[in-house]
């Protein structure tokens, strides 16, 4: 008797099963995140719910390989539907023709005006042509040590406001040992984590250059005013001593663990520094200078990957509607922490105090188009490496970036 | 079938499986690879072309895989030789101590049981600058200026060799003892009753019979450092073999080329060349040090 209950459930799975085939299976994949990945099987189980038929499956994996996996696969044939990546590559995969056009009727010029940040238009763009659409957005703001703050004698709950401030604050905060080690950095000095975006995006405007041609194929950053904004941040390395690459291992370590009084750091970071116990910090509007606010803006972004057509195409297209949707984009700020990418909900949170300085940033954000984020990347870290490590002139050294990474574009759009 | 054929015939049955094995996982994709290094195949490119020595050219007119081979230069030069002669006279002194012997043994191959990955971050974490790292705070309570290491373009080169050279340290002197251990006594004997003195036993003696085991070493230790990877990847920030490439090694190049910037072909290239340069020392040291010896 109870064979027959078994056969007949199995009979009942084989059944189901049957009817699942029917369905229509996308596939989506992301780095994992633990937050992200869990935020994600919801939205798939609220998606589904509304959309009978359409299955999606989530693949994840480790943040360190997944570009790699992704540059094996995609022309392996062997990739996803749908695909997160991280802005900065776009370039180089919609280049060897790896992603599709989103539907040209579905996302409009004016679709994008309406929903989104200026800056995701501009770097989604490629001739006029929309390759991907972003949930979430990331800024950078100003955070600080409101402890060290008050063991320096400053006001906690005043950050600085200008570069000058900063400048000064920073000097103020910087405690060294008997022999003149830094043991206390007034400012995480970090080109390879949010310095080198902090230079290209915000000093250069700050000090009135503009780094690149409209297009980004152009350097322009070694002009005077691009070399004043560098000199300046690199004498707070080699002249004020308020911090120095690599200082207690990085930038984040350094902030976190109260070895760092100030750091340039992204939206990212709201999560990992509300978990520690012990660490009192306020995030500001990255400080202006001369009258000019600027900021720089990053995103990782959803894509269609090209081949995916018909009925899947369909499927893929509601899906990347539905996670870019502005509820979506609410929940994944409360999950994630990452900001909306669309400026309607900016409003509701202008009263946040940790939120509010990275909203206003993204007002007048700026996201560079890089060929080769990490290629790009290194270029300016060599260059803050060549003054505090070998005594280059800040100017010699920003010339033969500049030089260097407008090779890397050439090179880029010549093949 | 006579036994004796029968037994041959098992043999080989057996050590064609590894054979099989060999070739399609070993040399397959070195022929491919091989291959490839004539195309312009990248990740980011649908269809490879046929480019001739192009990639060849490519590569070595880089000023960065030149400075990789320097520096890979570098470890092999002073790392190889280094960890053997260390290794060596642990190895003498071991031998010579009639008790603990194996708690000696034990604690010198430690570093080289331990996850390499671990053995660099905890490294890297002793190099840091004050206040956090341990040979800096010895060296400020010492009241010494304190070490740059990992943060110069001169000193980080030499901080990375000296792991390694810590790290093989076990390895060469297990094989030095173990080769120390088929000296005859009695060939010692004889040689101190004829009044031989110690350093007549050693350069005599000693050394030449070890040749075998100074050579295995030798070529071993050789590929080793030519090859280092994992600890200038590990050591270096964001794995980029810096500061300003002074640490790079030629296996770091090519893997950047390959699983960064995609360029498969020129990361091929610059493996082959590797490959023959690795492979040429190594017939070098064959015809140097391989003398029969025999007494």
């Amino acid at each position: 008797m109870k064979k027959g209950i078994v056969i007949a459930m199995l009979l009942m799975l084989a059944a189901g099963s049957l009817v699942w085939a029917q369905t229509m299976t996308i596939t989506y994949w992301q780095y994992f995140y633990e937050s992200k990945v869990k935020l994600m099987d919801e939205l798939i189980k609220m998606f589904e719910q509304q959309n009978p038929g359409i299955k999606v499956e989530q693949v994840t994996f480790p943040y360190e390989s997944y570009n790699q996996k992704v540059a094996a696969s995609i022309p392996a044939g062997e990739g996803p539907d749908i695909i997160n990546l991280f802005y900065g590559w776009l370039p180089m995969y919609v280049k060897a023709g790896y992603l599709q056009e989103l539907p040209p009727n579905e996302f409009t010029k004016a679709y994008f005006e309406k929903n989104y940040y200026k800056f995701v238009a501009e770097s989604v763009d490629f001739n006029g042509k929309y390759y991907a659409a972003p949930t979430a957005v990331r800024t950078l703001a100003l955070l600080w040590n409101k402890k060290l703050f008050r063991e320096a004698g400053l006001d906690p709950e005043k950050p600085p406001r200008t570069l000058d401030e900063l400048a000064a604050y920073a000097r103020k905060l910087s405690k060294y040992d008997g022999q003149g080690n830094l043991v206390q950095a007034g400012l995480a000095m970090q080109p390879t984590g949010q310095g080198h975006n902090w230079i290209r995006e915000v000093l250069f405007r700050q000090f009135g250059n503009e780094p690149y041609s409209a297009d980004y194929r152009k350097v322009t950053y070694a002009d005077d005013k691009g070399i004043a904004a560098f000199r300046w941040y690199t004498d707070l390395i080699v002249k004020d001593k308020v911090g120095y690459p690599n200082f207690a291992t990085d930038d984040v370590t350094a902030f976190r663990s109260g070895k760092a009084a100030m750091n340039i750091d992204g939206s990212f970071r709201i999560a990992t520094l509300n978990a520690i116990k012990d660490l009192e910090w306020g995030a500001a509007e990255l400080p202006s200078h001369n009258g000019v606010k600027s900021n720089y803006a990053s995103y990782w972004t959803h894509a269609i990957v090209a081949g995916v057509s018909g009925k899947k195409l369909e499927a893929s297209v509601k899906f990347l509607k539905f996670i870019t949707s502005p509820e979506v984009q609410e929940l994944w700020l409360k999950n994630v922490g990452e900001l909306p990418a669309s400026p309607a909900l900016a409003a509701k949170y202008k009263d946040n105090p940790v939120y509010a300085p990275f909203f206003n940033g993204l007002a007048y954000a700026h996201a560079s188009q890089f060929v080769d984020e990490a290629g790009q990347r290194t270029i300016l870290v060599d260059a803050v490496d060549k003054v505090w490590l070998k005594k280059v002139d800040p100017a010699v050294a920003l010339r033969e970036a500049a030089a260097a990474e407008q090779k890397l574009i050439d090179d880029f759009w010549k093949k | 079938m006579t036994l004796k054929a029968r037994k041959a015939f098992t043999a080989y049955a057996f050590l064609l499986i590894p054979l099989v094995f060999f070739l399609t996982v070993r040399f397959g994709p070195m022929l491919y690879m091989l291959a490839m290094s004539f195309t312009n195949w990248s990740l980011m490119r649908k269809v490879p072309a046929f480019v001739g020595f192009s990639n060849y050219l490519k590569v070595l007119n880089d000023p960065v895989f030149l400075q990789s081979l320097g520096n890979t230069a570098r470890y092999a030069i002073f790392g190889a030789p280094l960890v053997i002669v260390v290794s060596f006279l642990i190895a003498l002194m071991l031998d010579a101590i009639p008790r603990g012997k194996s708690i000696f043994r034990l604690i010198y191959v430690l570093p080289y049981i331990t996850p390499v990955v671990a053995v660099s971050w905890v490294w890297r974490w002793m190099y840091q600058p004050p206040p956090i790292g341990v040979i800096n705070g010895v060296l400020g309570a010492l009241g010494l200026p304190a070490g740059e290491f990992l943060n110069s373009t001169t000193q980080a080169l030499p901080s990375i060799l000296v792991v390694n050279v810590w790290v093989e340290l076990g390895y060469c002197t297990t094989i030095f003892l173990a080769g120390l251990q088929t000296i005859p006594r009695e060939m010692m004997e004889a040689a101190q009753i004829d009044g031989a003195n110690a350093r007549q036993i050693l350069l005599k003696i000693t050394i030449p019979l070890l040749n075998p085991v100074i050579l295995f070493l030798t070529v071993m230790e050789g590929i080793q450092f030519l090859r280092i990877f994992t600890q200038v990847y590990n050591m270096s920030m964001q794995a980029m073999g810096g500061p300003l490439n002074s640490t790079k090694s030629a296996a770091l190049y090519i893997y950047q080329k390959a699983f960064m910037y995609f360029e498969m072909a020129q990361a091929a290239a610059a493996s082959l060349i590797l490959f023959v340069i690795i492979m040429s020392i190594t017939l070098l040291q064959l015809r140097f040090f391989d003398k029969n010896l025999s007494y």
